[in-house]
């Protein structure tokens, strides 16, 4: 018996968002659910019933109706009072719940007895939940949507131009919190042409700035702000004091000023004071992504837009809301990607696996009871708590020498060897050797210094010309054939014609094969 | 010919052949590198045969066995594969061998050879022969053993005798030994005992030598016996008291000393521990511990890869032993050249320890026409990692392996490799998640922007470069 997926409308005023879209309502019937979808749900973005039905939806005009017959419920915003009263017992309510923000509609959610998966309670860490961020595919809306809100209200041009009547600057934005809405506004400015800076108290966040073509600006304070779970935590008063200077420095410079800066469970940080807005230029706009929870700006007021000492100050809470269309189509893909893990069968059943890291951190409430917070996640490390790079790779390039200069003792010893060596073949080798020694010695120096020189990407025909040139032993075969006859001595001619036809054979082969191999091989190497 | 004519050509020969070497700095200059040295042989040859050590009669025989030899060694080098060079190259190095020891012979029973020598002379001219044929033979069995293994014939894992270094040491214990009977032996007939006994066990040692050493050591192995190659030969230019002989053998032989240790470095391992043969011998049982990789592994298909290669400004491909074995270098170009067309940047990162000899890899897209300005060195190109878009590793394993950085109790720990998982994307081309040569767990394939493509990896390319040219 497959489980019918519900889709109310969402109640929320202003809200235009839907929790699930056409598209994805193909992809869950595939899956084996049923999909019922509230009449008018998708309008607000641009989804329209006919659209839902087609793709396989059943519409249906009543609430209560719908929740009724739904085993499992997709929503956007957190249920209203009323909603909570039509939840019944054994029924799934997957959406944003903000447990922390929100007790008292936990304790109503649990006394209906249901199930509910908190999307925004996802274990962010797990590489795996990904897919499933709704949190991050909404705040990368938040941030491209706060440039075009800027960009709206700015009265110039982002992008520098030289034109016939003169030369226009390029706007400068600052953004304060490089987290996924920070960089999604440094994408979106960067890509209109602006000269972007940013801060972030994460000090690992400034190559990911440079990277989309930012421009990271530091604290004069050394504190590193990383709160874990990749969220930032609370500075020392000291760090604070040199961040409002960095902040009124860039505040009399910038055109346009984004802040997101906010930090779990805590009022967002006061980051733009009333004298900062009133330094910067008029016409200047700031966008304060943090209105919810009071604002990153002192003069921001949630969720409107007003104008203070010549400056737009933005303060919309609904951004996400506010690019309907797409919002919808990523957290249904969220949605979607969630009820694939829940229901790994394929059947249209799901199964709320509490042993699933990811699910578990997720559930918030199962049936009736309260299972939120989670116990801590093991997760590995972060790569930042390391012990400092364990072994430098051993520098060596080629070169003469190539390599680290030997240590004092191994020289000793190695000179020490040498001498030795060098000394009983003095005292006890003929002259006659003696001049071939030199011979070798000398030769082995040259070819150690020719050698080095050699580039490594021809170290494979710097073996097969070596192997040519090894044939050279072709000579002492050549001069044992038939060597002019010596006065009475009595030769094996024919072994030794034998051997010597063998060794001269053997090392024609090499002498040949081993040139024309290495010139086949040099041939092929071309720019 | 007179001998100071003769000399004065060896001497010019000489610098021909370090000129040859020289030339191979770089590849533009390679070529004619190549052409110094088919004259320097020519002029040495020449010099010898027509020289006063040897007179009309040996001419024909001459002739006819340098036609023999010449025609198999051209043919060899027609048709043989570019990526079985390995195998030839270690072939020869066996001919080397088996030429050294069969002069070292010759030279024996050639009374007229050591008719000038007395006393200390004498002795130290059948100790250079003795030595000669020594080397010579260890090179020949360690070669035919190392070519066996290249190609396919004996397995590739090492084999390792129980209690192998006391062998060793017995075996070299008895060469000494029999080096004393041979110097004292009074009569030609006492003395060729001795050193067949000998050339025996250098034979088993070689054999003994290769056997022990692994797969990816292959490099090491090969290089090394093109040093003892040289060393042969000079070992033969002292019982000649020919200084030709003695100085290309000498250079011939630091050659390949240089490569060896090159390619040591390159795997962060002793040269003894790898002649001492197989993997971790010197540092105990391989650590299976150390931090389990976390994360999963995520596989792609040829489409998505084609999409990430599309989209991307900047790749670096890693090839490895795997293109070779596969035979995908012919796709690999083919995909460049389609990438590069599109304005996409795609360049090379080579480890020196790439493939079963040193500079395999470079070989291997060269005879694909890839461009040799885009193939890199492993120092070249490290650092644009991070700038990188998508680094595709293809059959390779153990040299991207970021354990080598990070974790130090890795058996692999200090070794440098090619850091593919600083860039935005890698591709991991592999048959299935087995570990590399080093049995050690690779945490790049467990890394968040990693992805692996499981599949032959010519069968998975010819799949990516028909998704991109759709």
């Amino acid at each position: 018996m497959p489980q019918v997926i519900g889709v109310p409308r969402e109640t929320f005023a202003g809200e235009k968002r839907v929790a699930t879209v056409p598209e994805v309502v193909e992809k869950l019937v595939k899956l084996g659910f049923k999909v019922a979808v509230q009449s008018g749900a998708g309008d607000a973005a641009n989804f329209s019933d006919e659209a839902y039905t087609a793709a396989g939806a059943q519409i249906i005009a009543d609430v209560p109706a719908l929740w009724a017959t739904s085993d499992i419920v997709f929503k956007v915003r957190a249920p209203s009072g009323d909603e909570v009263g039509l939840l019944r017992e054994g029924q799934t309510l997957i959406s944003f719940i903000w447990p922390a923000q929100n007790p008292a509609l936990m304790q109503q959610l649990a006394a209906r007895k249901a199930t509910v998966l908190a999307i925004d309670s996802l274990p962010r860490m797990l590489s795996r939940a990904q897919k499933m961020d709704a949190l991050t595919s909404m705040a990368s809306i938040t941030g491209y949507r706060a440039v075009i809100e800027a960009a709206n209200a700015f009265g110039r041009f982002f992008n520098g131009q030289i034109t016939a009547a003169g030369k226009i600057p390029p706007a400068k934005v600052f953004i304060a919190g490089v987290g996924v809405a920070g960089l999604a506004a440094m994408g979106t400015a960067v890509g209109l042409g602006a000269i972007v800076r940013a801060n972030d108290t994460r000090s690992e966040v400034a190559d990911q700035v440079v990277s989309m073509g930012g421009e990271f600006i530091k604290v004069d304070y050394e504190e590193e702000g990383s709160g874990g779970g990749g969220y930032a935590k609370v500075m020392s008063e000291g760090f604070q004091k040199a961040q409002r200077e960095m902040y009124a420095k860039q505040a009399r410079e910038v055109d346009i000023i984004i802040t997101t800066a906010l930090i779990p469970g805590k009022p967002a940080p006061r980051l733009i004071t009333a004298e900062m807005v009133q330094s910067m230029k008029p016409g200047s706009v700031i966008v304060d992504l943090a209105g919810e929870q009071g604002g990153n700006c002192e003069l921001t007021e949630p969720g409107k837009v007003t104008v203070k000492h010549g400056v737009t100050i933005i303060g919309y809470t609904d951004l996400p809301s506010r690019l309907a269309k797409q919002s919808s189509t990523l957290y249904a893909t969220n949605l979607f990607r969630l009820t694939e893990e829940l229901c790994k069968t394929k059947d249209g059943v799901i199964n709320v696996n509490m042993d699933d890291d990811a699910i578990r951190g997720l559930t918030v409430i199962k049936e009736g009871a309260v299972t939120w917070p989670p116990p801590p996640l093991k997760l590995p490390a972060p790569a930042a708590a390391k012990p400092a790079a364990a072994v430098p790779a051993a520098k060596k390039g080629h070169g003469h020498g190539g390599g680290a200069p030997m240590s004092g003792n191994a020289l000793a010893i190695m000179f020490g060897v040498a001498a030795a060596l060098f000394w009983f073949i003095g005292a006890y080798a003929p002259a006659d050797f003696l001049g071939h020694f030199t011979v070798f010695v000398l030769a082995c120096f040259v070819g150690y210094m020719v050698v080095w020189n050699v580039t490594p990407a021809l170290h494979t025909p710097l073996m097969s010309v070596t192997n040519a040139i090894s044939s050279i032993i072709a000579i002492g075969a050549l001069v044992q054939i038939a060597p002019p006859a010596v006065a009475g001595l009595s030769r094996p001619d024919d072994w030794i014609r034998w051997l010597a036809v063998a060794g001269i054979a053997l090392t024609a082969v090499n002498m040949f094969g081993g040139f024309a191999v290495t010139q086949r091989m040099l041939a092929m190497f071309r720019k | 010919m007179s001998q100071s004519l003769a000399s004065v050509a060896y001497i010019g020969a000489t610098i021909l052949f370090v000129l040859s070497l020289g030339g191979l700095s770089n590849p533009e200059t390679s070529r004619r590198g190549n052409l110094f040295g088919i004259i320097g042989m020519t002029i040495a040859v020449l010099a010898t045969v027509l020289g006063p050590r040897v007179t009309a009669a040996g001419i024909p025989w001459i002739v006819a066995a340098m036609v023999a030899g010449g025609g198999i060694g051209l043919y060899a080098a027609r048709t043989v594969q570019m990526t079985q060079m390995p195998e030839l190259v270690a072939l020869m190095h066996s001919l080397v061998g088996l030429a050294a020891m069969l002069v070292g012979f010759a030279t024996y029973i050639d009374p007229s050879a050591s008719a000038e020598f007395k006393g200390a002379a004498k002795a130290i001219h059948e100790m250079e022969i003795y030595v000669g044929i020594l080397i010579g033979a260890v090179t020949f069995s360690g070669s035919v053993i190392a070519f066996g293994k290249l190609s396919g014939k004996i397995g590739g894992k090492p084999l390792l005798v129980p209690a192998r270094h006391w062998l060793n040491l017995a075996g070299l214990l008895v060469v000494i030994y029999f080096g004393r009977e041979f110097l004292r032996a009074e009569s030609m007939a006492d003395g060729v005992k001795p050193l067949i006994v000998m050339t025996v066990i250098a034979l088993l040692f070689g054999i003994h030598m290769v056997m022990a050493i692994g797969g990816a050591d292959m490099p090491v192995v090969v290089s090394m016996l093109n040093s003892y190659s040289g060393w042969a030969a000079a070992a033969t230019g002292f019982m000649l008291s020919n200084d030709l002989l003695i100085v290309v053998g000498a250079l011939v032989g630091s050659s390949g000393a240089i490569l060896s240790y090159i390619m040591c470095n390159a795997m962060n391992r002793n040269f003894i521990s790898v002649i001492a043969g197989g993997f971790g011998t010197s540092g105990g049982t391989p650590v299976a511990a150390g931090a389990q990789p976390a994360g999963e592994v995520v596989a792609i298909n040829a489409l998505e890869t084609a999409e990430l290669l599309r989209e991307a400004k900047n790749v670096i491909i890693v090839p490895g032993y795997g293109m070779a074995v596969a035979q995908a270098q012919h796709t690999v170009f083919e995909i460049t050249r389609h990438l590069r067309e599109k304005g996409v940047q795609v360049r090379f990162g080579i480890h020196p320890v790439a493939g079963r000899m040193p500079g395999h890899m470079n070989v291997l897209l060269a005879e694909a026409k890839v461009p040799y300005d885009i193939v890199m060195e492993m120092d070249e190109i490290n650092e644009d990692f991070p700038a990188t878009d998508v680094a595709m590793v293809i059959g390779a394993n153990d040299i991207v392996n970021p354990a080598a950085q990070d974790d130090p109790t890795s058996p692999i720990a200090g070794m440098p490799v090619l850091e593919v998982w600083k860039a935005k994307n890698s591709i991991v081309m592999k048959r299935s998640m087995a570990s590399g040569y080093a049995g050690v767990d690779n945490p790049l394939f467990y890394k968040d922007n990693n992805r692996m493509l499981f599949g032959d990896a010519k069968k998975m390319l010819d799949e990516v470069l028909g998704a991109l040219k759709v």
